[in-house]
């Protein structure tokens, strides 16, 4: 399914809070079809690199290519189209709590389509189907919600408009392993329908080798690794070794 | 990329129809009607294939269309076939045909809107009852708090009622000094222009030392600290409650009453008092200056026409009624900021009811204060 067409390619990126550099020239390529896992210590930039690229925090150098456009040189009609594109789930859901659970899926369908409220009402139940949600979970507001339903409905929320790269924020934290388990299964059988380019940022080794093609690796603010999990397994580098190979690693690979 | 259509061919008792272009989100409006239309076009139609062969691309929106049309077509009894699927495409549209099953449930149909009406008033009535449930059942946790702290005063969150008193106290001494002195000011004027007419300027010092003393003072005091510090103590409390802090403090074996409510109501019924009697002073240092100023009257002749007008009991009565409506104050914001639940609507809905509750119970109070006061003859 990997081409070798590049949907996002991130060049020489360094970003900065003050004086402290989070990212130190980051290059990371995102290839159509993947299932991209980004993985590094807590602290260590991986959501900060996540939000760069979707525009959130600003970079101080170095280009962010998406669907091979330079996403600094783009006017804001053509930034808006590529952001059409995307779509993002974020750690804690980020679901507008005074809307129903319908009413978020369809939100960026209202905003950015013309469609019919029959039409809205069918797609977004589809969706919500389509994560493995109840239909009547759909008046339900997402104070009411557990947290597995909420990630499952934010995955709706950013699946909303049929988008080419989904940007996937520890999809499966605060989740119990036979939930974050089901959710890896439920990101693969999407991403292999609808043809999706995935970026996740995860701590969990499983989901790394259930789900993932690639991994890249962010230590001190540079990308030290990336390619597919056999790679990282046979690496000798120390943080990859005590990443993949350290207790935990043991666990769930040998 | 070609726009989406279809087209059609029919063959003897066979429709032979082909599905072109990009069937994606962006065609969806221009589609959904031409679904309708072909679905209705060829309802006589016995068998159906619909070709996709030739599709450049296909999302979700597309899928469901094409999954539309196969079951419109269906169910007026027409056999629908899909052919020519790509491997690309077969997975979206095997799951496109499992969802939306469960027969669709009626939206709620909107109500008479008399009878809407009718509901909310009901509602809104039966809420006030409510809420002065609530307000009495936190009065009784804030008593069985006190006197939990009085048994051992050790319990009493010193730091944290030092903290809010400087919040709600001596930040709000700025605000508070200029409010006052303006309307001090102004009444001083108004009545200064409108006693002028009768040659009785004079008694604007009684008018004005009365008026401040007993009820001007304390009321603006309590709008600008419901304003102020209510509000606040509402949208904290509010987004605690939202973020499970309060449970979390519940689940340490500590009381949220105790921790949270006491120390700013006990802050609130020091400051009101406080910033009542620096209001009150700045709003009869205005009023004296305007007289000054405006009405020619010296300051001398001030402050002795103030000494007859007023006694002890005049600034009493300001004073005594101040901590109880910092109580009421610091009781509404408390509750109201406890019965916020998950979503940021109702947390900015409690606030407003915060605030404008504390205000209408405040004048409330103010009356009943008055006929009490009336009655002993203070």
């Amino acid at each position: 399914m990997t081409g070798n067409e590049a949907v996002i390619s991130v060049r020489d990126l360094v970003v900065s809070f003050g004086v402290a550099t989070v990212l130190d020239r980051v290059t990371l390529d995102v290839f159509r079809g993947e299932i991209l896992g980004f993985v590094g210590g807590s602290g260590a930039g991986k959501s900060v690199l996540m939000r760069t690229i979707i525009g959130l925090l600003p970079k101080r150098a170095g280009t962010i290519e998406v669907f091979g456009s330079d996403l600094a040189s783009l006017d804001g009609r053509e930034r808006r189209a590529v952001e059409r594109r995307w779509g993002v789930l974020f750690q804690q859901g980020a679901l507008f709590s005074s809307l129903t659970v319908r009413q978020n899926v369809q939100f960026p369908m209202r905003e950015h389509l013309d469609l019919s409220p029959r039409f809205i009402d069918e797609i977004a139940l589809a969706k919500l189907e389509m994560v493995g949600l109840d239909p009547a979970v759909a008046e339900k507001f997402p104070a009411e919600l557990s947290g597995g339903m909420i990630k499952r409905v934010a995955l709706a929320r950013a699946l909303a408009l049929d988008p080419d790269i989904v940007f996937l924020d520890e999809p499966t934290s605060g989740l119990d392993p036979v939930g974050a388990a089901a959710f890896d299964e439920l990101i693969r059988t999407l991403q292999r329908t609808l043809g999706l380019s995935v970026f996740m940022v995860t701590h969990d080794l499983d989901s790394l080798h259930a789900v993932c093609d690639r991994i890249a690796v962010l230590v001190d603010g540079r990308v030290i690794a990336a390619g597919p999990i056999e790679a990282m397994l046979a690496s000798e580098h120390q943080w990859l070794k005590s990443y993949f190979r350290g207790k935990r690693g043991r666990q769930v690979y040998h | 990329m070609t726009a989406a259509a279809i087209t059609g061919r029919v063959e003897g008792d066979r429709v032979a129809l082909a599905a072109t272009g990009a069937w994606t989100a962006d065609a969806a409006v221009a589609l959904e009607s031409i679904v309708e239309e072909t679905a209705r076009h060829y309802q006589a139609a016995r068998r159906i294939d619909i070709d996709l062969a030739r599709l450049e691309r296909l999302d979700t929106f597309g899928a469901w269309l094409i999954e539309r049309l196969t079951r419109t077509l269906a169910a007026r009894g027409s056999s629908a076939r899909i052919v020519g699927l790509s491997d690309a495409d077969r997975g979206l549209i095997e799951e496109v045909r499992l969802v939306n099953r469960a027969p669709a449930r009626p939206r709620r149909r909107a109500d008479n809107p008399a009878l809407a009406m009718l509901d909310a008033i009901g509602r809104a009535v039966a809420d006030i009852g409510g809420s002065l449930v609530l307000l009495a059942q936190l009065f009784g946790a804030l008593t069985m708090a006190i006197a939990g702290t009085i048994a051992r005063p050790a319990r009493l969150r010193l730091t944290s009622t030092v903290h809010h008193l400087e919040r709600v106290g001596w930040r709000a001494v700025p605000i508070i000094l200029l409010s006052t002195f303006l309307i001090g000011a102004i009444i001083a004027q108004q009545g200064i222009f409108h006693f002028r007419t009768f040659g009785a300027e004079v008694f604007v010092v009684d008018m004005v030392g009365i008026l401040v003393l007993r009820e001007v003072g304390v009321l603006i005091v309590c709008v600008m600290v419901a304003g102020r510090s209510g509000s606040a103590y509402t949208a904290e409390l509010g987004a605690m409650k939202m973020r499970e802090e309060i449970d979390a403090l519940r689940t340490m074996g500590l009381d949220p009453v105790e921790v949270l409510v006491l120390p700013r109501i006990v802050a609130l019924v020091i400051a009101v008092p406080l910033l009542t009697f620096l209001g009150s002073m700045a709003a009869l240092y205005g009023a004296g200056l305007v007289c000054w100023l405006y009405g020619g009257m010296t300051p001398e002749i001030f402050l002795e026409r103030l000494r007859q007008a007023i006694w002890m009991p005049t600034f009493a009565v300001g004073m005594i009624k101040a901590p109880f409506m910092a109580l009421t104050i610091g009781l509404v914001a408390c509750v109201e900021g406890f019965n916020v639940e998950g979503s940021a609507a109702s947390l900015g809905r409690k606030t407003t009811a915060s605030v404008v509750k504390s205000i209408f119970l405040v004048i409330v109070l103010d009356g009943f204060f008055a006929m009490f006061f009336g009655a002993i003859g203070m």
